[in-house]
């Protein structure tokens, strides 16, 4: 359990980082918070040539509001999220999903940049990003781009990064208002990654759905935004139109099997959440109905 | 505490004014371990130390077509690249078994394997270099051509006839077969009102110590001695063993263990990888250093309870229980493991099932099979999780059926307290238990009629909760009978010397080894009290060969009881030998004087007379002042082995309060309790924490834990993200009380403690599980109870 040797450089402004992936390639890795990167290294998962570590570019952390835009640096770490009073104002369902992100040891250090681009498909995170509606801000050998959300995650620690590429920061619409969020993972034990999540973030109008987005997570290679949703919004909800939802939810997700779970189970876990979700946010316990919605 | 009976003779030399005995003290190691100073192996360096890393096989079986190290060997570093035929040369392969466990077989087991590997984990070749990170990168280095075999993975098949023998020398895979049949079963069957039957399955278990299992070998060729340094729990056993088959006589071996992060039974065993070290050190001339990493940890350390087990009860309208029965199935892995042998388990069970119950009537059949998986062996309360499952399972089916309380049949079935002295079916002897005054207890700690009102009232809301109850007994202080009449050369008496140096504290050794239950506590508040000296002038030295007596060491819940008792009697010794020449510096008689707060006193009014340091400077340097013929031994030595009784029973009762989320298959554990009697109790928050630390393993079992195996053989789940390990989290408040039955056979009283949480923590959890799930028509009998057997038991996927 000891990693292989590496050369190492530290980074010391997005430009030279950006340099050091230009000339280094598959070679190389980014260091943010060595949370994902660093285990992988020492059970010789991975064993990159050079560690280009971006540590200390202070321009990449932090958050801020511009107009109607939450700004979070890469660099941000998870226990920034939870202290953050931008984020309980503009995106509280960040908080809420990173405080079930690991132990507080590795929200210290792991960062938000590094969650998304390792693209575990159980990590919360990336799924909030859909549910939000964020852009992912990329910096590469081409310059500046921005990329949706719902396109970044490809597959399976897969996303449209390239090796040359530098998650930059990620923007969020700040929240309208009206807005709501759920948070909810089934993992074994506090910490886990989930053997079934959701994040979802909705606009309340009365009694209904103005704008419902449903982040699932773990429920296979990528995080997925339900399209079951869209039979949610704009309507009144009845348990028998929830039941609907579900079974399209349940025909949309294609969970993969591991230890914790057959496809079957997640599938079942994924409709618990959904009932969940609907009955909390629109605080009708009476669509409470658990996998039998 | 509530004593079952009160021994107001037997607590003389205990009940002392200023004694320790029955109080919670600090530990005295505490200070340097929380300091930072304490010494593990794996933090140990030594001039020209090298480090060892094993390549192990992928395949769970496969025959070694050959090995090219060249490459290996060119790497910057290595020291050295030895195959498992060069090894030969230096250390003899060992045969895990044991006389009394008629029939047990095993096959030949080698340090590195030889020709074939039989578990994807098993070393194929050591790579030696100057560090583990070199070591590691030549290891990547080495070419090995295997041919795979058929993999014997399923316990059920094992001895089908279409089944590959993993070992062609033995016949067939099967290690060892036990059968017992007590009383009059098949009668007692017919004449029961109600027979249930259900089959028990247990999840591989393992221990997950905190620091892994660690080797510092040192051949010194100069003196032709080797000094093993390991986090052990037995020094004797490794040296005894080390010699044995390196050609060496004990004398040449010395084992010296000083700190250990944990052992639960893992580090009790003889490893091949560590065997290998040793005959390394040899070979090589040089220290060489093994720690185990984390992933190899979970391939090599020993797994433990992988049973499936029928049982069926009997059981008549009134509660009475009239028979058990059980067929017990278990896979062991490749070769019985060295020297304790794998067939203790399975021959624990059948020695166990129904023990705390008056039924004679008992028949059981076990059969311990071979496989391509890791080795299995003895881990904490050996066996005693699955009997206790099993029985406790079954009394709560039959008084699910008959329609009794879980409480009442128990009530109904279990030994009356005052039926001491008794034996089981199996044949087990019971001094004195407390059954019922433990279940008494529990039920009044946890306020049973109002948790069974709050469940009833939840139920309505949809909200289920279950209490799980289960009662057992647990084999502490082991005499010769464990291993001694087997063969094996594990000493199952301790000893303990004690000396009072020139300024007037004392030096005490004792066999028994500490890997963090407390031991040197135990050692040092007997000896404090026990001879009138303050703890802190007691120093305890253990976990080296060199320098303490002879002994077993820390296992089987035999510390307190068999090592604590061997420094009581050492003590009295001890203070005899100074009151004797007290009484002639001070010109009175030994009975007229006592020794308190670290004074010789007279015994009547208390009254100071000299000091010890006082006394020990004239004995150490005027002995010209004493008497002529005056020779006294301010050192003294005390051995101590229970013989009367085979093991000093233990008993007790747990309790489990959960709760089941039906939609998602989620366990909640909102509380436990424990009652147990492990006779004297010399520090209650040792105590307590053995007992919740037990629990907690008990816990992991039952809802967390298991290696997970493919159908080759291949350990799936071999690293802390996917092997879970029970976290503070997930644990409930763990309330323990006591009942007091001391063991007559000792002064000291003592029994074990260590094992008793992890014996019935599961049943009660699956008690309370299937307890929770009586509305829905299920009951589940396999641990762990994932969420996914949850939701397939309640249909729900
Ligand atoms: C015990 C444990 C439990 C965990 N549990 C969870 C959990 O429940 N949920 C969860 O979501 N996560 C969990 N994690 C992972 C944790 O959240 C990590 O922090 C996160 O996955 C990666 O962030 P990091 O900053 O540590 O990235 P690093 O480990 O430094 O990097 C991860 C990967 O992303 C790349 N990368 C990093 N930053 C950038 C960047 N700015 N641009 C381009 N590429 C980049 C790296 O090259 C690397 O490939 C757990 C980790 C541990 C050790």
């Amino acid at each position: 359990m000891k990693a292989a040797a590496f050369a190492y450089a530290r980074a010391t402004s997005v430009a030279n980082a950006l340099e050091l992936l230009a000339v280094h390639g598959e070679k190389a890795r980014v260091l943010s918070g060595g949370q994902s990167l660093i285990p992988a290294m020492n059970l010789r998962l991975v064993a990159p040539d050079v560690i280009v570590d971006i540590g200390e570019l202070a321009e990449l952390r932090g958050i801020a509001v511009k107009g109607e835009t939450l700004v979070i640096g890469a660099l941000t770490r998870h226990a920034d999220l939870l202290k953050s009073s931008d984020i309980v104002k503009c995106a509280p369902l960040l908080g809420a999903a990173a405080a079930h992100v690991a132990h507080p040891a590795i929200r210290n250090r792991g960062t938000i940049g590094g969650s998304l681009a390792q693209a575990d498909p159980a990590s919360e995170l990336p799924a909030c990003m859909l549910a939000l509606g964020a852009s992912i801000v990329v910096h590469g050998p081409g310059g500046e781009r921005r990329i949706a959300a719902e396109d970044f995650f490809t597959g399976i620690y897969e996303t449209q990064l390239a090796p040359q590429d530098l998650l930059v920061a990620i923007e969020l619409p700040v929240a309208r208002t009206g807005s709501a969020h759920f948070f909810q993972e089934f993992a074994r034990r506090h910490g886990d990654y989930a053997i079934v999540g959701l994040a979802a973030q909705a606009v309340l109008q009365g009694d209904r759905f103005a704008d419902l987005r449903l982040g699932y997570f773990a429920v296979g290679d990528k995080p997925v935004l339900a399209k079951a949703a869209g039979k949610l919004a704009g309507v009144a909800i009845t348990p028998a139109l929830l039941a609907e939802a579900s079974d399209a939810l349940s025909h949309e997700l294609d969970p993969h099997e591991d230890q914790q779970a057959t496809p079957a189970m997640r599938r079942h876990l994924a409709r618990v959440l959904l009932a969940r979700c609907v009955a909390s946010l629109l605080n009708r316990p009476d669509l409470n109905i658990g996998g039998r919605a | 505490m509530s004593p079952v009976r009160s021994n107001p003779e037997r607590l003389s030399v205990l009940d002392r004014p200023n004694s320790y005995i029955g109080k919670t003290v600090p530990r005295p190691n505490l200070d340097r371990l929380l300091q930072g100073r304490g010494s593990y192996v794996s933090d140990m360096e030594l001039p020209r130390m090298a480090h060892v890393v094993f390549l192990r096989s992928p395949y769970a079986h496969a025959e070694i077509v050959s090995i090219d190290a060249a490459a290996a060997r060119r790497m910057p570093g290595v020291v050295a690249v030895v195959t498992g035929k060069e090894l030969a040369d230096v250390i003899t392969p060992w045969i895990g078994v044991l006389s009394h466990l008629k029939g047990l077989k095993s096959a030949p087991q080698s340090a590195i394997a030889v020709d074939r590997v039989c578990w994807q984990g098993e070393a194929v070749a050591a790579i030696v270099a100057t560090s583990r990170v070199a070591a590691e990168d030549a290891a990547e280095h080495v070419a090995v051509e295997y041919r795979e075999l058929e993999a014997v993975t399923d316990m059920r098949t094992a001895l089908d006839p279409a089944t590959p023998v993993i070992h062609a020398s033995l016949g067939d895979n099967l290690a060892f077969e036990r059968v017992l049949d007590a009383g009059a079963v098949d009668q007692a069957f017919a004449g029961s009102d109600v027979v249930v039957e259900a089959e028990f399955i247990f999840g591989r278990h393992t221990g997950v110590t905190l620091e892994p299992r660690s080797v510092v070998a040192d051949w010194d060729a100069a003196e032709a001695r080797l000094t093993i340094y390991q986090g052990t729990q037995a020094p004797h056993m490794v040296q005894n063993i080390a010699a044995l088959h390196l050609g060496l006589r004990e004398s040449q071996v010395r084992v010296v263990c000083k700190d250990v992060g944990g052992s639960f039974g893992i580090k009790v065993h003889i490893y091949a990888d560590e065997m290998a070290t040793y005959a390394l050190a040899k070979l090589l001339r040089r220290p060489i250093k093994f720690v185990a990493d984390r992933v190899e940890s979970f391939n090599t350390d020993i797994h433990a309870r992988d049973h499936r087990c029928r049982g069926k009860i009997g059981v008549r309208r009134d509660g009475a229980i009239t028979a058990f029965e059980i067929d017990d199935l278990t896979g062991i892995g490749p070769y019985s493991m060295y020297p304790r042998t794998s067939a203790i388990e399975a021959n624990q069970v059948v020695n166990l099932v129904g023990g705390a119950y008056t039924t004679e009537n008992y028949r059981a059949r076990a059969r311990v099979v071979f496989q391509n998986k890791n080795v299995m062996c003895q881990y904490r309360a050996v066996g005693h999780p699955i009997a206790c499952s099993v029985t406790e399972g079954l009394v709560d089916l039959a008084a699910m059926k008959i329609g009794m309380d879980p409480v009442e049949i128990r009530r109904r079935n279990l030994i009356a307290d005052d039926a001491y002295p008794c034996a089981s079916p199996s044949g087990l002897r019971f001094e004195q238990l407390s059954h019922h005054a433990s279940l008494a207890k529990i039920v009044e700690m946890m306020n049973y009629e109002a948790l069974r009102a709050e469940q009833v009232a939840l139920r309505k809301q949809g909200i289920h909760r279950g209490i799980g109850i289960a009662s057992f007994i647990e084999v502490t202080n082991p005499s010769a009978a464990f291993y001694g009449v087997g063969g094996a050369k594990i000493s199952s008496q301790d000893g303990v010397a004690v000396r009072l140096d020139a300024q007037g504290s004392v030096i005490c050794q004792t066999s028994i080894t500490e890997q963090g239950q407390g031991s040197q506590s135990l050692t040092a508040q007997i000896v404090g009290s026990v001879l009138g000296v303050s703890m802190d002038r007691v120093r305890v030295i253990l976990g080296d060969t060199d320098m303490t007596p002879y002994g077993g060491g820390t296992w089987a819940s035999r510390g307190a009881g068999i090592g604590g008792e061997a420094a009581l009697q050492a003590t009295k010794i001890l203070r005899k030998n100074i009151l004797d020449v007290a009484a002639v510096i001070l010109q009175s008689t030994p009975a007229e004087l006592d020794i308190i707060d670290n004074a010789v006193v007279n015994i009547g009014d208390g009254a100071p007379r000299i000091e010890l340091d006082e006394l020990a400077r004239i004995v150490y340097f005027r002995p010209d002042t004493l008497p002529p013929g005056i020779q006294p031994e301010l050192m003294a030595t005390r051995h101590y082995v229970p013989r009367e009784y085979p093991f000093a029973f233990t008993n007790g009762v747990q309790a489990a309060w959960v709760e089941v989320d039906t939609d998602t298959g989620f366990v909640k554990l909102l509380k436990h309790w424990v009652v147990e009697d492990c006779g004297t109790i010399i520090n209650p928050q040792l105590v307590d924490e053995q007992i919740r630390g037990g629990v907690v393993q008990g816990l992991g079992a039952a809802l967390f834990e298991k290696c997970a195996y493919d159908d080759r053989g291949q350990l799936t789940n071999a690293n802390m993200a996917d092997y879970l390990v029970p976290m503070s989290g997930e644990m409930p408040d763990i309330d323990v009380g006591h009942v007091v039955s001391p063991t007559r056979e000792s002064e000291l009283g003592a029994k074990g403690a260590g094992e008793a949480g992890t014996a019935g923590a599961a049943a009660a959890v699956a008690n309370a599980v299937n307890d929770a799930l009586q509305p829905f028509g299920t009951t589940i009998t396999e641990i762990p109870l994932t969420p996914q057997v949850i939701l397939t038991a309640l249909g729900r996927i």
